[in-house]
């Protein structure tokens, strides 16, 4: 059994990346993810890690070196954030479909214009199509568990596939909690040397990458998505497989208070604490209401999602990210079509809040479920709601 | 001579990095490049290849004409690519996980994805010093897509977004001078190249794998699609450019320029022009413009390598 420390979550993630054993880090910095990238640079500078930390000029090329990093066979990492997040966006693609494991923290933030660095979702859900494994943390434990974890899902032979560990920039990056670490024994035990079936090697040379013309794109597309989606078990199981090492599980919804809860929320990442909190109050005070915390984003969790609301009336999706023009926030608009074909199912409510670091109160969270009840009365046709706005 | 020619090629390697069967157009001097490269590299060299024609005419699913480790992965990256496989070899042999067998990175790719795209990311990638050899191949436009205009299309030439038109003497930029702006960076070995010189290209592709840190190629490739010119030309195109000036071969060693031959005097631009579609439009006003440039421009390069 190792140790709890209180410990900024940055360095809590750099410290799992450490205690991995990476060979490989390319990074570039940016608000709020410098302290991870910062931190590596430091582990690897003063010998605590053998690694090469590639100082690139940009974060199209950070993840470009991750690719051939990878591909040769290392064990590569690297984090980064909004803006970041959006410059890398057609090198993720190449990631998860040449079935390359890389692990990346995102330090969540919000996307310019204008210019905003603090918290917010909207660079998660802009890169949910690029066939990454996404998992969202709530809490500093979580951040070093969960990119412990990374590593051995993201490098499983059954899945093969890069991974992101989402942290809310701020909320979760830059404060100090108490975590729980392993002992370097117990990780070496739990997570084996990165095994690439097939890397880039004059002995045996391989193409990688190859160009495909329609008579067989749609194949390969068709095997990445058998692929991930069947990774959705095996991640489960990998969890469990935690839970019994280091006795923390995780699962793809999280449920908080639940039980014979007739009014849901669904929060995605940090805002979970504060939800739980004003369940707390809301049930203290009489209200049955619960909550759920979508951890796994991708591949999407159908089969838990529809039994978890099972018997709710409302369920509330609390999204920190806008889908300009378009059906609601991206949980709420992905959360109504999972549930439409439900023959019982509630109704289902969206707010959009938190947005480029605005905090979201315990208050807040009652208002919402207050608003909900409205809007379910008067039986509104709106498709969403944004919440907190000073009009 | 001919029989020179001849008996020459039986001394180049046999070894053949890419093989023959891939859709290059006929008298493509890309491949013949990429060829005469691979011949020059032997087999013990991981590739990164940019988005271009050499990686479209290559590597069709469920076929490939590479026989070596070879990735293709964007247009833009291949410099990062080839960053990350440099230090994930260099991290794995020292930590004991993998053979120290001597294996190089090449980095490969087009005018386009060396000089424009990909410029940002082969500066960042030098300035840090990896060890791999960067070949650009150079045939002075975005072949792949269409012959688009590059910033290493020559002035004047007419392509498809600077065509020659009632207003427009077709090109109106003055080709970018990569093998400078590359040197600039301090790195060990730049040369330039021609696979109408085959011996010389050969040894200049040893020469930058066997440097200590980054190298640099450029390697004039004669497109026959691009440049309207007929393929059974290619060779003597790519030596007329080298005769004219258009397109000087030399090194650059730890700073210090070296021509590689000395065709003075320059034949006359003109040899070289009219057997191209691309400059015919020309002027002979404009020819005798660009000659008076390629005449100075040769001199600069020879005070280079004076000093
Ligand atoms: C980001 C991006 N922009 C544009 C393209 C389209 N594209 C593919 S290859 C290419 C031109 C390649 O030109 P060059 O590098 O000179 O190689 P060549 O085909 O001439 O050998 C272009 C524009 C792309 N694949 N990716
Ligand atoms: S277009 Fe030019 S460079 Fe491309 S394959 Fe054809 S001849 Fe070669
Ligand atoms: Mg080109």
């Amino acid at each position: 059994m190792g140790k709890r420390i209180g410990m900024e979550v940055s360095l809590a993630i750099a410290e799992a990346a450490k205690m991995a054993n990476v060979d490989v880090v390319a990074a570039y910095p940016i608000t709020p993810q410098t302290h991870i990238v910062e931190r590596m640079a430091e582990i690897v500078a003063n010998g605590e890690l053998d690694a090469e930390y590639i100082p690139v000029e940009s974060e199209h090329s950070a993840m470009s070196a991750c690719l051939g990093s990878s591909a040769a066979g290392a064990r590569t990492f690297t984090a980064t954030a909004g803006q970041g997040l959006e410059l890398m966006h057609e090198v993720l693609y190449v990631a998860s479909a040449m079935r390359l494991p890389i692990v990346m923290a995102v330090a969540n933030r919000a996307l310019s214009s204008p210019l905003n660095v603090w918290g917010d979702q909207s660079d998660l859900m802009a890169v949910r199509d690029t066939g990454w494994i996404q998992i969202i943390c709530e809490n500093g434990q979580e951040a070093f568990d969960l990119t412990l974890a990374a590593f051995k899902i993201s490098e499983d032979h059954r899945i093969l596939l890069p991974v992101m560990i989402h942290c809310d920039g701020f909320y979760l990056t830059h404060v100090v909690e108490p975590i729980e670490f392993p002992t370097q024994d117990e990780v070496n035990k739990y997570l084996p040397p990165f095994n690439y079936p097939l890397p880039l090697d004059p002995d045996k040379p391989v193409t990688m990458g190859a160009f495909a013309p329609s008579f067989i794109y749609t194949e390969a597309k068709k095997a990445q998505e058998v692929n991930i989606v069947n990774s959705k078990q095996l991640i489960i199981d990998l969890w469990k497989e935690f839970g019994k090492t280091f006795g923390r599980e995780y699962h793809p919804i999280e449920k908080y208070r639940t039980e014979g809860a007739g009014t849901l929320l669904l929060t995605l990442g940090s805002f979970g604490e504060t939800a739980m909190t004003a369940v707390d109050k809301m049930r203290d005070e009489g209200q049955d209401v619960g909550l759920l915390k979508l951890r796994l984003w991708r591949p999407f969790p159908f089969e838990e999602l529809r039994e978890t609301v099972n018997g709710a009336q409302t369920l509330i999706v609390v999204d920190r990210a806008l889908s300009f023009g378009g059906p609601g926030g991206p949980a709420f608009s992905e959360i109504r079509s999972a549930l439409y074909g439900e023959k019982k199912r509630p109704k289902i409510i969206g707010f959009v809040g938190g947005l480029g670091g605005r905090d979201l109160t315990v208050t807040e969270f009652e208002g919402m479920v207050k608003r909900a009840a409205e809007i379910n009365d008067t039986a509104a046709e709106k498709e969403y709601e944004m919440f907190g706005v000073r009009e | 001579m001919e029989n020179l020619g001849v008996y020459a090629a039986r001394l180049a390697p046999k070894i053949d990095g890419l093989a023959p069967g891939h859709r290059a157009c006929i008298g493509c001097g890309e491949a013949l490049a990429v060829r005469i490269a691979c011949k020059a590299m032997g087999s013990n060299v991981i590739v990164a290849n940019a988005t271009g024609c050499m990686e479209v005419i290559s590597s069709q699913l469920p076929a490939t004409a590479w026989d070596m480790p070879w990735i293709h992965t964007l247009f833009e990256n291949n410099s990062a690519v080839a960053s990350g496989i440099e230090s994930a070899l260099k991290v794995m042999i020292r930590k004991g996980k993998i053979a120290d067998k001597g294996t190089k990175v090449v980095a490969m790719g087009g005018d386009g994805a060396t000089s424009d795209i990909g410029f940002q990311a082969l500066s960042g990638a030098l300035e840090r010093g990896h060890d791999f050899l960067y070949l650009m191949f150079d045939n002075e436009a975005y072949m792949n897509t269409g012959i688009q205009r590059s910033s290493a299309t020559p002035y004047g030439a007419s392509t498809t977004t600077s065509p020659a038109g009632k207003k427009s003497i077709g090109q109106k930029t003055a080709k970018k001078n990569m093998p400078a702006i590359v040197a600039a960076h301090d790195i060990p070995y730049v040369a330039t190249a021609c696979p109408s010189y085959p011996f010389d290209m050969m040894e200049k592709v040893k020469k930058g794998l066997a440097v200590n840190g980054p190298a640099f190629i450029s390697v004039f490739s004669v497109c026959p699609t691009g440049w309207r010119s007929s393929p059974d030309l290619s060779v003597k195109l790519g030596r007329l450019a080298v005769q004219t000036g258009a397109f000087p071969l030399y090194e650059v060693e730890n700073g210090q320029y070296k021509l590689s031959l000395d065709p003075a005097p320059l034949r006359p631009i003109q040899e070289y022009f009219k057997l191209q579609g691309r400059f015919r439009h020309l002027s002979e006003g404009t020819v005798k413009q660009i000659q008076e440039k390629i005449i100075s421009d040769y001199e600069k390069l020879k005070r280079k390598v004076a000093c």
